[in-house]
C-alpha cells in the first residue's frame, strides 16, 4: 500500500513527508553545532593563557572570506537548480545544479590548502584547545559538505533518471538537498566570524 | 511509493524478515534484541552482586570469567557497571520502549499503513544492531570494555583503556539510531494520522511517543558533540577535557591543557537528563492504555496529562545540571536549576495523579497487564518523589553519589519503566502475535518480581542514607561508616538472583504462547483504539488495515451511557 502524502502535501499540515523530515532533521543538526559552539563558548571563557587570539590570528582570513563567498554562490546555484526544475527547464538545472558541486568542491580544495599550511607550521589539534575546536568544528563542517557533495553527485548522474519518471517527486527531492545546502553554508557563515573574525 | 513491495507478491526470506521495511517486522526485531540486550545486562548486574555481597570471594560457576582464581578484580567490576547501564538504556529499555513499542503501535493508532520513512526504519534498526554489536566487541579489546562508568567522565574516560574508544564508536551508532527513528516517528505522527484522528483525540501511548520522539531528536546531538571531543581527546590528543598541569600517576600529563572536565558533564547531561524522561514517558503512554481499557472507564483527565506530559517535555531541557551540584559550578547556578527541578517534578505528579484517580470506582479487570501497570503507579511515586531531596542542592550533598542515588533511579526505571514495559507485552502480545499468552504464569510473573525488586532497592536507601557511595567495588567492607548496613548487601544480592529466577515464567510464557497458545481475536481486550478495533491480530503485512479507517471520537470511550456495549471503537460513526 502506498504510503500517503509521499509527494503531495497533506492539507492540514501543508507539508509532504520528506519536507518535515528534513526540517526536523536540520532540527538535530542545530543541536548538534549549538553544542559544538557552546562548548567553543565554554573553553574560551576559561582561556586565560589568551591561545583563542593568539590562535585566530595565525589563521588566513582572506583565504576563508573567499570560501565564504564561494559557499554563498553556491547556495544561490542551488536553489536556482530547483526554480529550473519547477520551471521544467531540465537542462539549466543541470548546469546549475554542476556548478553547486563544482562549489563545493573549490571549497574542499581551499580548506585543503588551508590545513596543510597549517600542518606544514607545526600546528596540530593537539597544539592548544583552540586549535582542537578549530579543527574539530571546521573538520565536522567538511564532513557535512563532503555527505552533501554526494548526494548532489547522487541526483544530477545516477539518480536524474527520475526527473522523467516521476518529475514532482524528483522536484521535491532536490528541494530536500537545497534546503541541507543551505544550512550547511549557514553553519559556515557562523563558523567564519566566530573562529577567523574575533 | 515506488519502491514499495506490493503485498500480493511473496518476498524472500531476507526481505521479509531481516532486511525488511514492514514497520512490525522492525518493531518485532527491535523488540527481541532489546529483551536480549536487557537479560544481559541484567546478567552483568548479577555478577556484580556477588561481589558486593561476598566481596574477593571465588565466583561459583562464573569465576572462569575472572581467570584462575575466579575472584573479580576491581577493573572487572567497574568495566561491569558502566556496561550495565550503557546496556540497560541505550540497548534495552529505550530500544524496547521507542523501538519496538513506538514502532509497532504508532502506526496502527493513529491508522497509517506504515511508518513515513520504511527504508530510514530498517536503516534505524540496523545501526542500533550495529552499536550494539561494537558495544560488545569493547570486552575483548585488552584492558576490557569502558570502565568510566556509563557516564563516562573526563579526565578519567579519557585516559582510560581502548574499551572507551570502542564505547564511543558504539555510541555513535546508538545515537544515529535513535535520530533516525525520532525524526521517522514525528513524520508519522504529523502526517499520516487517519481521517478524523485530530490531536487530541490521539491514545496517550501515541502523545507520549511523540513528546519522546522530540527528546530524542533534540538532545541526543550535544552528546554526539561531545562523544567526538573526547574521540578527539583519545585519538588526537587534544585537550578538550583536560586541565591544565593534570597529574597522571605521579606524572604531568603531556597535553596542551586548557580545556575542562566539566564541559563533559555539561553536554553528557543535556543529554542524559532529557533521556530519564525518554525512558519514562513512553511507560507512562503504556500504563495510560492498559489502564483505561481495564478500568473500563475513560482515562481521567486527558487533556492535563497531554499538556503535562508536553510541559515535561520542554522542562527536561533545563534541569541537566541538577546531576552536577557537588562539582563547584556556584550556587546561582545551582539555585536556578534546583528551582527548575521542582517545577518539573509538577507535570509527573499531574500525571501520577491523573491515573490513580481513573481507578476510582472502577471495576477493575485484574489481568497480567493490569497487574504491571498497577504496579507502576506506586513504584514510579516512589522512584519520583525520592527524587526530590536530590533536586534540592543542600540535601544533595549528603546523598550524591551514594546508593540512596542509585535506589532512586532505579525505581523509576526498574520498577517503575520495566513493569510498564511488561504490562506493554502483555497487552499487546495477542496483538502481535494472534496468541494469548497464559494469565497464571503472568500473575506468576508479577508477584514474584514485585517481591524481589522491591528487595534489591529498598535497602540501597537504607545504606545511601548511610553514607554507603555507590562506586565501593567491595560493598563498603572496607568503609567505616558502612558497617551496620552491610548485611543488607546480602538480602540486596539475594533478591536480585532471585528475581533473575522469577523471569523464566516470563521467558517460557512467551516462547510456549507463541507456539501453541489460544488463538487470539482481533479484539482481545475489548479496546477502543484502532490497533485493536479496525487490524485483524497480527495486522496484514506492508499496510496493516484491510481498509484505512476513519476516527470519530475521542481514545478512550468506555462505558458510555446509553450504548450497547461498553466500549465504542473510535472508528465507530
Amino acid at each position: 500500500m502506498e504510503i500517503p502524502y509521499n509527494v503531495e502535501e497533506r492539507q492540514d499540515t501543508g507539508m509532504f513527508n520528506a519536507k518535515l523530515g528534513i526540517w526536523l532533521f536540520l532540527a538535530s543538526e542545530v543541536m548538534l553545532f549549538g553544542g559544538l559552539f557552546s562548548a567553543y563558548v565554554f573553553l574560551r571563557m576559561g582561556d586565560v593563557t589568551g591561545t583563542f587570539i593568539s590562535g585566530a590570528s595565525e589563521l588566513n582570513i582572506p583565504l576563508a572570506t573567499f570560501n565564504t563567498l564561494v559557499l554563498i554562490s553556491s547556495s544561490v546555484t542551488m536553489i536556482m537548480s530547483w526554480v529550473s526544475l519547477k520551471l521544467g527547464e531540465q537542462k539549466k538545472f543541470k548546469t546549475y545544479l554542476g556548478t553547486t558541486l563544482l562549489l563545493a568542491g573549490v571549497f574542499l580544495v581551499v580548506k585543503y590548502f588551508e590545513y596543510t599550511a597549517k600542518f606544514h607550521h607545526g600546528i596540530f589539534p593537539e597544539t592548544s584547545t583552540f586549535f582542537a575546536i578549530y579543527f574539530t568544528l571546521t573538520g565536522l563542517h567538511m564532513l557535512h559538505i563532503i555527505g552533501g557533495m554526494v548526494v548532489i553527485f547522487y541526483f544530477l548522474v545516477p539518480g536524474s533518471k527520475m526527473m522523467n519518471t516521476e518529475s514532482e517527486r524528483f522536484t521535491n527531492r532536490i528541494e530536500i538537498v537545497g534546503l541541507y545546502w543551505h544550512f550547511v553554508d549557514l553553519v559556515w557563515i557562523f563558523l567564519f566570524p566566530v573562529l577567523y573574525l574575533l | 511509493m515506488s519502491g514499495q513491495p506490493d503485498t500480493h507478491h511473496e518476498e524472500s526470506f531476507w526481505r521479509k524478515y531481516i532486511f525488511s521495511i514492514d514497520h512490525k517486522v522492525i518493531g518485532l526485531q527491535y523488540g527481541i534484541t532489546a529483551l536480549i540486550f536487557l537479560f544481559f545486562g541484567f546478567c552483568l548486574m548479577m555478577m556484580m552482586r556477588w561481589q558486593l555481597a561476598y566481596p574477593e570471594q571465588p565466583m561459583p560457576w562464573f569465576g572462569w570469567l575472572f581467570g584462575e582464581t575466579g575472584v573479580m578484580l576491581p577493573e572487572m567490576y567497574n568495566s561491569l557497571g558502566a556496561m550495565h547501564g550503557t546496556v540497560m538504556i541505550f540497548l534495552g529499555v529505550v530500544p524496547l520502549a521507542v523501538g519496538a513499542f513506538g514502532n509497532y503501535f504508532v502506526p496502527l493508532q493513529i491508522g497509517a499503513p506504515d511508518m513515513a520513512f520504511p527504508k530510514v526504519n530498517m536503516t534505524s534498526y540496523w545501526c542500533y544492531f550495529a552499536g550494539g554489536i561494537v558495544m560488545m566487541v569493547g570486552f575483548f579489546v585488552p584492558g576490557g570494555a569502558a570502565n568510566s562508568g556509563w557516564t563516562s567522565y573526563p579526565p578519567l574516560a579519557d585516559i582510560a583503556t581502548t574499551g572507551q574508544t570502542v564505547w564511543l564508536f558504539g555510541m555513535v551508532l546508538l545515537i544515529t539510531s535513535s535520530l533516525l527513528g525520532s525524526i521517522n516517528t514525528i513524520t508519522t505522527i504529523v502526517q499520516l494520522r487517519a481521517k478524523g484522528l485530530t490531536w487530541m483525540r490521539l491514545p496517550f501511548f501515541v502523545w507520549s511517543q511523540f513528546v519522546t520522539a522530540f527528546l530524542l531528536l533534540l538532545a541526543f546531538p550535544p552528546l554526539e558533540a561531545a562523544g567526538v571531543l573526547q574521540l578527539m581527546d583519545r585519538l588526537l590528543d587534544t585537550s578538550f577535557f583536560l586541565p591544565s598541569g593534570l597529574i597522571v600517576s605521579g606524572e604531568v600529563l603531556n597535553v596542551s591543557g586548557g580545556g575542562s572536565p566539566l564541559l563533559w558533564q555539561h553536554m553528557f547531561w543535556f543529554l542524559a537528563h532529557p533521556e530519564v524522561y525518554v525512558l519514562i514517558l513512553p511507560a507512562m503512554g503504556i500504563v495510560a492504555e492498559v489502564l483505561s481499557n481495564n478500568t473500563r472507564k475513560p482515562l481521567w483527565g486527558y487533556k492535563s496529562i497531554v499538556y503535562a506530559s508536553s510541559f515535561l517535555g520542554f522542562m527536561s531541557f533545563i534541569v541537566w545540571a541538577h546531576h552536577m551540584f557537588m562539582t563547584g559550578m556556584g550556587s546561582t547556578i545551582s539555585a536556578f536549576f534546583q528551582t527548575t527541578t521542582m517545577i518539573i517534578s509538577v507535570p509527573s505528579v499531574v500525571i501520577l495523579t491523573a491515573m490513580f484517580i481513573s481507578l476510582w470506582g472502577a471495576s477493575i479487570r485484574y489481568n497480567s497487564a493490569m497487574l504491571f501497570a498497577l504496579g507502576f503507579l506506586p513504584m514510579f511515586g516512589i522512584g519520583g518523589l525520592t527524587g526530590l531531596p536530590l533536586g534540592i542542592a543542600a540535601s544533595d550533598i549528603h546523598l550524591h553519589d551514594t546508593y540512596y542515588v542509585i535506589g532512586h533511579f532505579h525505581y523509576v526505571v526498574a520498577p517503575g519503566t520495566i513493569f510498564a514495559l511488561f504490562a506493554g507485552v502483555y497487552y499487546w502480545f495477542p496483538k502481535m502475535t494472534g496468541k494469548t499468552l497464559n494469565e497464571t504464569l503472568g500473575k506468576i510473573h508479577f508477584w514474584l518480581s514485585m517481591i524481589f525488586i522491591n528487595g534489591i532497592f529498598m535497602p540501597m536507601f537504607v545504606q545511601g542514607l548511610a553514607g554507603v557511595s555507590r562506586r565501593l567495588w567491595d560493598g563498603g567492607a572496607s568503609y567505616a561508616h558502612a558497617t551496620d548496613t552491610l548485611w543488607l548487601n546480602e538480602v540486596m544480592s539475594a533478591s536480585a538472583w532471585l528475581l533473575g529466577l522469577a523471569q523464566i515464567p516470563f521467558i517460557y510464557n512467551l516462547i510456549k504462547s507463541m507456539k501453541s497458545g489460544e488463538k487470539a481475536e482481533s479484539n482481545h481486550w475489548d479496546a477502543t483504539t484502532l490497533e485493536w478495533t479496525d487490524a485483524p491480530s497480527p495486522p496484514l503485512p506492508h499496510r496493516n488495515f484491510e481498509v484505512i479507517p476513519e476516527v470519530y471520537r475521542g481514545p478512550y470511550e468506555y462505558s458510555v451511557p446509553g450504548a450497547d456495549k461498553d466500549f465504542t471503537p473510535q472508528s465507530e460513526a
